[in-house]
């Protein structure tokens, strides 16, 4: 049995398992299908205190890795396929890999890309239809992309996938851009990129190849349009990797788990919860690794409580 | 190392017979290098069942445009030298072997 389970590896769970194995709790780190989290689909990470120059999102959790298996945290590779928190210790079933107990658990899972949920989408992943500008951007050398989205990473990737594209058309629905104002202005700077802004994507058109374009809506005309592209990179934000708890933990309307305000603590009295599985509000790198270093600290806490 | 490491030149002869799982990967992708592990452990496994291999996606232009991959990681299971399925993403070891052993057996 183990004192402390981190179920995945972003910068929350990887903070945690720092502190924990730096507090002697021996923690054990589930990592999932995505190590690493979502920086490792990002590109450059200039935003993260302590590298001036910036670091590649990659590099970055290869560190904070390194450095928690440097205090000799444990790690496996696996898909949690359910839990069951109805009563102290918990047990995780873990797919290939059996149950494992433990005192304490910290939620770490994170938050997934989302789909726009339109015709000819889902079975064009793969063939031209992606949600990782790092993993896929290579495929799309001299060809046109779109990229949807309006936040920081619509155009951080907009941004990247010129290295490779032709052309990169910007897709969003509303006239406005909710990305910051750095990233708007180097977006424009950027002569590959185009914009179709207060643009509604309707459909993906695709032949016997994969996806050759996307029909929009566009909203100020009402007339429908199809824009030309080989590869469309969703980037409409996130959700969160909850559907394992399977209502377990508390969580809002959109899975995002509910936590104690300041604190980590779940409405399971040894379970917390950190980074953007509970944040979709700030859902920065240092706001997950700070609320992991809170879950950690929370989970000592509450370990202390028991042996009293 | 359970995968073997497939070319252009040596891609044909692999798959041509019985059955091969085939992962498209590249050093700069971060879920392939969940997804890899995976497949060289399946690789041992399967000795003599099925044939695992790999291709790094970075340098086999010819085979990525050959099979139309524009995402990676992307799985490919063949049987006979034919694609049977087209798995992209990170795909869990059990779900492999089990469409893996249903094409051997069948």
């Amino acid at each position: 049995m183990y004192k402390s389970v981190i179920v995945g590896t972003g910068p929350a769970g990887l903070t945690a398992a720092i502190y924990l194995a730096r507090a002697n709790m021996r923690p054990l780190v589930i990592e999932g299908p995505e190590p690493g989290g979502q920086l490792t689909t990002t590109t450059e990470v200039e935003n993260f205190p302590g590298f001036p120059d910036g670091i590649t999102g990659t590099e970055l959790m290869g560190n904070m890795r390194k450095q928690a298996k440097r205090f000799g945290v444990e790690f496996i590779t696996g898909w949690v396929k359910n839990v069951d928190l109805s009563k102290r210790p918990f047990i995780l079933q873990v797919e290939g890999k059996g149950e494992i107990v433990s005192e304490t658990l910290i939620i770490s899972t994170g938050a997934s890309a989302k789909y726009l949920g339109i015709p000819n989408e889902k079975e064009n992943i793969g063939r031209g239809i992606s949600t990782c500008a790092t993993c896929d951007g290579f495929f799309f050398r001299d060809k046109e992309i779109i990229v949807v989205g309006g936040g920081d990473s619509a155009l951080e990737e907009a941004n990247f996938l010129t290295r490779f594209a032709s052309k990169v058309t910007l897709v969003h629905r509303r006239k406005e851009l909710r990305a910051s104002k750095i990233m708007q202005d180097r977006a424009r700077a950027n002569e590959k990129i185009s914009w179709a802004l207060n643009n509604t994507p309707v459909e993906v058109v695709t032949d016997e190849g994969g996806v050759t374009g996307l029909k929009v809506l566009n909203n100020s005309t009402g007339k429908e349009d199809v824009i030309q592209a080989n590869g469309v990179f969703v980037a409409i934000g996130h959700r969160p990797n909850t559907g394992f708890l399977t209502g377990q933990i508390y969580t809002d309307d959109n899975g995002y788990i509910l936590t104690k305000p300041g604190t980590t603590e779940t409405n399971i009295p040894g379970v917390f919860a950190c980074g953007d599985v509970q944040d979709s509000r700030y859902r920065q790198a240092i706001t997950a690794a700070g609320s992991g270093s809170m879950a950690a600290i929370d989970s000592e806490k509450f370990m202390e409580s028991l042996e009293q | 190392m359970g995968a073997i490491e497939l070319t252009n030149e040596t891609f044909q002869n692999h798959v041509q017979t019985g059955v091969t799982l085939v992962d498209f990967w590249a050093p700069w992708c971060g879920p392939c290098k969940v997804q890899l592990p995976i497949v060289e452990e399946l690789g041992e496994e399967l000795k003599g069942l099925a044939t695992i291999a790999k291709v790094n996606a970075d340098e086999e232009h010819e085979l990525t445009s050959q099979f139309g991959i524009r995402s990676i990681p992307t799985l490919l299971l063949f049987k006979d030298g034919k694609v049977v399925d087209t798995m992209v993403g990170v795909n869990q070891k059990d779900v492999l072997k089990e469409k893996i052993l249903k094409l051997v057996n069948s």
